[in-house]
């Protein structure tokens, strides 16, 4: 009931405020190139996915996303468990992620145009850059954070080497490693706008059709681009990640947080 | 022997100084035996099992299990800890299945010897249920299978049953009782409760306020199955528990003193600050 009653109230604010954004639009207090109005945005939209521009523009960017990601991921979670378990490297390598994690990742784009020209593989480094360091210290967080009696309980059952970590270690602290990708995910995702907008040159992500619809004065596309970076954000924070973390911290005992 | 605990001793060391859990500590356990370990909190009881489970060190002296010197954990002396200490991400198959996965049995053995400890647990029809969806005492009933399908020679307990209602706790004590006389393994079993010590135990050690020592042993000759409220059990418990009051008390009043001086501690810091 108060979920029925809290999805309605949710619908009447969101259909106020575009009724409210068309009748400001249409009352002519700026030009459709400065204040685009909702039902402009919505053919822009419609158009985009027809010729398939839009297509094409979710597909490259969401390709770069997932592969950047999927690094990130990968090379998080095997350094978040070198710094967890080894006390040197957590003293040294540990405190250089932790200072490079108040770098926000576009920050990386110079340098990475530098090093690898003005190429996909930038984009590809400024997005893990954007995403590693927090997966990193989530996974090392949540490793030494692992109740000791789970690690006693693992080596009384003779548990050791590669399967301790691998079938209690890592289980044990995924939770974390969730929410750590959770994070960086979403940290993947704003990197990756930001690098595509400042690297207009290379093929259509969404961040260039963002830039490209500046270019031609077409706010209505500038617009449309927005929301489609909106729902794909949101999309996948809701689709994917938060449903699979609830489930895991209820199944960990964990809670909800 | 099965068990020789040689002048067994553990110091934690802290910053605020050095804490002696117990004196040099003797004691033999013959193969096949149930012993009861009983003792006032923090006289280092469950420190004493994870010694001999090889999850800690001794400070001097050593334990022998056939002969040959403890040195770390071993799948022959399975420990069941208080709070069952079940891994959440596996369901109960896998639970009970891990140490044999990790001993290295093949995975369709795995599988019979896994269902049939569930089945001695009666918990065959939750093989597919996770760790949070069990009771307290359910827990525990998997544990009990997960450290029984090891076969281990020796099987250590600690307070296993500390948290379960006494219905529950009841039925536990039926079913260890029937396992042990099935399977004739060595048992250490720590507890609280004098009752619980006498219903199981061939022979319970009493121990004393910390730092530990054997204060006093039992050997309890009656004939199995045991019930909690027989008068036999009753009535040799009462002698237990009258010894194990002097030194409750010793240890309470150790404790309070302890958070006395906590306290003044931490008034004389404020004053400084
Ligand atoms: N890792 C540790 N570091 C420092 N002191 C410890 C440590 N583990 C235990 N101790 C101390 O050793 C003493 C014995 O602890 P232990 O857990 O063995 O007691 P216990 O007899 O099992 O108590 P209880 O019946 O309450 O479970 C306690 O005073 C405790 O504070
Ligand atoms: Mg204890």
């Amino acid at each position: 009931m108060l979920d029925q009653k809290n999805i309605a109230r949710k619908i009447i604010f969101f259909v106020a405020l575009i009724a409210a954004w068309q009748l400001l639009a249409a009352s002519g207090i700026a030009p459709e190139y400065i204040f685009p109005s909702p039902v402009g945005v919505a053919q822009t939209l419609a158009r985009g996915f027809a010729n398939g521009t839009f297509l094409i523009g979710v597909a490259t960017s969401l390709q770069r996303l997932l592969v950047g990601f999927a690094i990130s991921a990968g090379a998080g979670v095997l350094l978040g468990l070198a710094l967890g378990r080894i006390k040197l490297l957590d003293e040294t390598v540990g405190a250089l992620v932790l200072g490079l994690q108040a770098l926000p990742s576009i920050c990386w784009l110079p340098l990475a145009v530098l090093w690898f020209g003005l190429s996909e593989s930038a984009i590809l480094f400024v997005v893990v850059m954007g995403a590693l360091l927090s997966i990193t210290l989530a996974t090392e967080a949540g490793i030494k954070n692992t109740p000791p009696l789970y690690l006693r309980a693992a080596r009384n059952l003779g548990a050791r080497g590669w399967k301790l970590y691998a079938l209690v270690i890592l289980p044990a602290a995924l939770p974390a490693i969730i929410t750590g990708m959770k994070l960086g995910w979403s940290f993947a995702w704003r990197s990756l706008m930001a690098a595509e907008l400042l690297s207009a040159s290379l093929s259509w992500g969404l961040g260039h059709l963002l830039s490209f619809g500046r270019d031609l004065n077409d706010m209505n596309q500038v617009v449309a681009v927005m929301l489609l970076i909106i729902a794909i954000g949101l999309v996948v924070d809701r689709a994917l990640f938060a449903p699979l973390e609830a489930r895991v911290r209820e199944r960990w005992g964990l809670g909800a947080q | 022997m099965k068990l020789e605990i040689r002048g067994v001793s553990k110091t934690f060391q802290s910053k605020r100084g050095s804490l002696t859990a117990f004196d040099p500590i003797d004691l033999d356990i013959r193969e096949g035996e149930f012993v009861c370990l009983l003792g006032p909190s923090g006289c280092g009881k469950s420190t004493l099992l994870n010694i001999i489970a090889g999850l800690d060190k001794p400070t001097r002296g050593e334990v022998r299990v056939d002969g040959r010197v403890v040195t770390r954990a071993g799948t022959e002396r399975v420990m069941i800890f208080q709070n069952a200490a079940l891994f959440p991400w596996l369901n109960v198959f896998d639970n009970v299945k891990f140490g044999l996965n990790m001993i290295g049995v093949a995975k369709p053995e795995r599988q019979i010897v896994a269902r049939r400890y569930l089945q001695m647990v009666h918990l065959a029809e939750f093989e597919r249920a996770f760790v949070h969806e069990l009771s307290g005492g359910m827990k525990q009933r998997v544990a009990i299978a997960r450290a029984l399908a090891l076969n281990p020679d020796i099987l250590l307990m600690d307070e296993p049953f500390g948290a379960l209602d006494a219905q529950t706790r009841d039925v536990l004590h039926d079913e260890l009782q029937a396992i042990w006389s099935n399977t004739r393994k060595t048992i250490v079993f720590v507890t609280h409760n004098v009752r619980e010590a006498v219903v199981l135990g061939d022979r319970v050690i009493v121990l004393s306020a910390r730092p530990a020592r054997i204060k006093q042993e039992f050997v309890i000759d009656l004939p199995r199955l045991r019930q909690i409220e027989s008068y036999a059990v009753v009535d040799r418990a009462r002698a237990i528990s009258a010894l194990l009051k002097e030194d409750t008390h010793a240890s309470q009043r150790d404790v309070a003193a302890n958070v006395l001086h906590e306290l003044e501690a931490q008034m004389v810091g404020d004053d400084v600050l």
